[in-house]
């Protein structure tokens, strides 16, 4: 019998087939590399079907797995809101896999991609079992599963210093995410059953618990820690710039899209769906934290010249834009207003499911480009659009979704966000009432600084000409990468054109988590019309804007072409400079120069300029050579000194070690002695 | 052999078994200590014979024997033949000197008893009044690791504090149960070899074995 649980099942044991495959086939890589990115795709597509229908039956189902430690099994559960987060995972993940079996083709020669292939399948399995384990045994051993296997796919190029520290610095931040993960579970299964036996430990348990409030408050933010850290909540982001950008591109979208929506999971799993309870300034902190980031994090992005470090950076906006929808949630549940809490959730979630899209693509373009031409710095590139015109029109897709414009798919969900945020009147506080209009216009600020971040993305490396030293032979991307850099750029327009559609699907999560239904007054205009709460405040239909749009484009181009004559190519006027190279075009870092001057103080800005005078008089310059460092402050304020405090302590604690045996066996003797006397 | 004249003779051995261990922290030569070691083996047995007799437990004969076989026979022929490959039969040096040794143990002896006092009051084994020797055996033993330099010795004290844990099993409970005890024995012989082929490694890297060279294997920061 075929139901959404086996189907997951399934999906599971089909990895699991990846898995035994990998080293029978490690002889031929290129076999290797079809079957097991193929058998991934198969095992998403599985957990995709899944996850649809677990959320539009609304089906909610608990299992227990024989496997585990005797007497703690493990405990599985299908609902609402674990079958859309696999729906998430399952949509990229068989973009991704799919995009793979050409992407990862491109190492063959150069290295082996045997531990590609198997950490890549234990990842993508690690994540599913996330969203599927209903106690805190299992959930934390997925969890485990997947930070180690990200691990050494962020290791993969293992022979560069770079890649090795970035690895490192993200096991760290894992650990100490999933020590504070760890903690909040403990505190949370002893509130629920007492701290003497392990039967809290399930899910259940906690559900049908209460906590004391202090307590709920410890495990809430211990939680809240844990996963920030692992979503890359500034200011626990660090490792997240460093690890997304050397890990393999296909790992990149899926760290970027999914991994750290398992985070976003979790906040929502343990506050709407364990502690429930909870007062308002819990949201409020969420969604301070939440604008920090996309406002920081979207500064940040802009300053960077590596592509897939501004694609890392503005994830950390695009975390925080969810944040702010949870945050909402939050605040509004709190206040007993179910329908704007589902609002604001429904926001937070579509933001998720929106940025897993196009953030997907995004970096499966910029993979596609890396590809090409082994450069990820912006400003050694440009012109790409002539020689790989499908990598770009994909890339175009994203950068308009991401930087919220109508019809794609992050329109919808940033304005929901701004929804929410203006319908915040509603709440009895007024303190509230002065302060979140606020936040919504530090997001707005946040999405217009996306736009601009994104139009350098695109026009310095796909637009202009070429800049780099020398020019590589670069050609279009195989028909597999682009099927899936296409798959996801069409899930970017449906997405957007179809939100009502979409909200009706998702209702059951909300119902679920704050027993709000939204889908009654969002579609109350049928499909075509998305009225959040109802059409006299605000109302959007994307198929009428999509066919606005196109149009407008076609009559112009039409009108443009009718007369062949109008479009002429002809040289470049060049200001009586007769000697024009590509180096002088338009740079990644003059581009944002202006939030250089502006916002300077927020950066750790080293800027240099050297110039060579020519012998004969000072006034001639013979060569400028101009060098710039952008680095947050966070590092200096925050992570070095403890990293100093650590290192000082660990010398001290360095001196006991002698190298003498008979120093250690007396450490042992004293100890006996001392705990015989005192235990006596 | 009427139970009360067992009991003595346990009494008796024990002690044979405290001053034996003594005699393992006083005696500097290294062939002295080996004979040492071997003469505690022995009376480990004697007594683990006594007390299973005593209490019936005939597990303990077997137990007897394979102390015997291991601790009086195998491990000093094998301790024997690396003195003799390694040819370190010279005087061993000590850390701290004998006298301070000595009264060390003198005070680590009363302390057992001292903590040993409210179990000889709450058991009823005829066995009761050894455990206080029995700890003082284990601690004796470690101290002995301590106050040598050489890695030998250190074997043998290891050696030795295993008896006392051997002893104390006996008197406190009459012994562990068989498996545990052949799994022990097990464990020790198979320590012994792998000491064998630490000694040599650390001799050719040191040139010695010294266990004061190993500080140079220290990270210097």
């Amino acid at each position: 019998m075929i139901s959404p649980f086996t189907l997951t099942t399934a999906a599971l044991f089909v990895i699991l087939l990846a898995l035994i495959m990998v080293p029978l086939l490690s002889r031929s890589q290129r076999l290797l590399i079809v079957s097991v990115f193929s058998l991934t795709a198969v095992a998403s597509l599985l957990t995709l079907t899944a996850g649809i229908w677990t959320v539009w039956d609304g089906i909610t189902e608990s299992y227990i797995i024989l496997l585990g430690l005797p007497d703690l099994p493990f405990h599985m559960r299908l609902d609402p809101l674990s079958g859309f987060f696999l729906t998430v995972i399952g949509a990229l993940g068989f973009m991704v896999s799919v995009y793979s079996i050409g992407y990862v083709k491109g190492f063959i020669g150069h290295r082996p991609v045997t531990s590609l292939a198997v950490f890549y399948s234990l990842f993508l399995a690690g994540m599913f079992m996330v969203i599927l384990a209903d106690d805190a045994f299992f959930f934390l051993i997925s969890w485990e599963v997947m930070a180690a296997a990200s691990y050494f796919l962020v290791m993969f190029e293992d022979e560069k210093t770079e890649n090795r520290r970035a690895a490192f610095l993200y096991l760290v931040v894992a650990h100490i995410g999933a020590i504070a993960i760890l903690l909040s579970f403990g505190l949370m299964a002893g509130s629920a059953t007492g701290f003497e036996g392990f039967n809290g430990y399930t899910f259940d348990a906690m559900r049908h618990a209460t906590f004391p409030p202090h307590w709920a408050a410890v495990a809430f933010f211990l939680a809240f820690f844990g996963f920030a850290a692992k979503a890359g909540v500034i200011p626990l982001h660090v490792w997240l710039p460093e690890a997304h950008p050397v890990a393999p591109s296909n790992v990149s979208a899926l760290m970027s899209g999914i991994m750290l929506k398992t985070a976003i999971y979790g906040i929502v799993r343990v506050t709407f769906d364990l502690i429930r309870d909870f007062p308002w300034w819990w949201g409020a902190v969420v969604l301070i934290f939440g604008l920090a980031s996309a406002l920081l994090g979207i500064l940040y992005a802009l300053q960077q010249q590596d592509l897939k470090k501004l694609l890392a950076y503005s994830s950390v906006e695009n975390i925080g834009i969810i944040l702010i929808g949870i945050g909402l949630s939050m605040t509004f549940a709190a206040f007993h207003n179910p329908v704007l809490s589902a609002l604001a959730l429904t926001a937070g979630l579509y933001h998720t499911l929106n940025h897993a899209m196009f953030k997907g693509l995004l970096f499966m373009g910029a993979g596609a480009v890396l590809h090409a031409t082994h450069e990820r710095n912006m400003e050694e590139t440009g012109g790409l659009i002539h020689r790989m015109p499908w990598t770009s029109a994909l890339f175009l897709i994203g950068c308009l979704s991401i930087s919220a414009l109508p019809p794609f798919n992050g329109f919808v969900s940033e304005w929901l966000t701004f929804q929410a945020f203006l319908l915040s009147t509603a709440l009895p506080s007024t303190l509230l009432n002065l302060l979140i209009p606020l936040g919504a216009a530090l997001l707005a600020l946040a999405a217009a600084l996306a736009a601009m971040c994104f139009v350098k993305a695109f026009g310095v490396t796909f637009l202009g000409q070429w800049r780099g030293h020398h020019r590589p032979h670069i050609h279009e991307v195989d028909w597999s990468m682009r099927t899936g850099m296409g798959m996801a750029a069409l899930a970017c327009l449906c997405l957007g054109i179809f939100p009502t559609v979409m909200i009706n699907w998702m209702d059951a999560v909300s119902v679920m988590l704050v027993r709000g239904k939204l889908a009654e007054s969002a579609g109350a205009f049928g499909w075509l019309w998305l009225t959040p709460i109802s059409h006299e405040r605000a109302s959007y239909s994307g198929p009428i804007v999509l066919l606005g749009i196109v149009g407008v484009v076609s009559l112009v181009f039409l009108l443009l072409h009718a007369r062949r004559r109008t479009i002429h190519r002809g040289p470049l006027w060049d200001c009586g400079f007769e000697k024009i190279t590509p180096r002088m075009q338009y740079t990644a870092t003059a581009f944002s120069m202006p939030i250089r001057r502006v916002l300077g103080f927020l950066f750790h800005v080293r800027e240099r300029q050297e110039a060579k005078r020519h012998l004969v008089h000072k006034a001639f310059i013979e060569r400028l050579r101009y060098s710039l460092r952008v680095r947050d402050h966070l590092w200096d304020w925050l992570y070095q000194p403890v990293a100093d405090i650590s290192f000082w302590v660990a010398r001290r604690v360095g001196r006991l070690q002698q190298g003498r045996i008979q120093v250690y066996l007396i450490y042992s003797f004293a100890t006996i002695i001392l705990l015989l006397v005192l235990l006596r | 052999m009427p139970i009360s004249f067992a009991a003595q003779l346990n009494s008796v051995l024990a002690a044979l078994i405290l001053l034996t261990a003594f005699g393992l922290l006083a005696q500097r030569r290294i062939y002295g200590l080996l004979h040492l070691f071997a003469w505690q083996g022995l009376f480990l047995s004697i007594s683990t014979a006594v007390v299973g007799y005593a209490a019936g437990q005939h597990h303990l004969y077997i137990s007897s024997i394979l102390t015997l076989a291991l601790k009086v026979i195998v491990l000093p022929y094998i301790l024997h033949v690396l003195i003799i490959r390694l040819k370190i039969q010279k005087e061993v040096e000590t850390l701290v000197n004998i006298p301070a040794t000595m009264l060390m143990g003198i005070a680590l002896v009363i302390f057992s008893y001292h903590l040993t006092s409210p179990i000889r009051e709450l058991s009823t084994l005829v066995t009761r009044s050894t455990i206080a020797v029995a700890l003082a055996t284990v601690m004796l033993g470690l101290l002995m690791m301590i106050t040598r330099k050489h890695a030998v010795t250190q074997i043998i004290g290891f050696l030795a504090m295993e008896n006392g844990l051997f002893f104390a099993a006996t008197s406190a409970t009459y012994g562990m149960p068989l498996v545990v005890e052949l799994g022990v024995a097990l464990d020790i012989l198979i320590a012994a070899f792998i000491f064998g082929i630490f000694f040599f490694h650390i001799r050719t890297t040191f040139d010695s074995l010294d266990v004061e060279q190993m500080a140079r294997l220290k990270e210097e920061d």
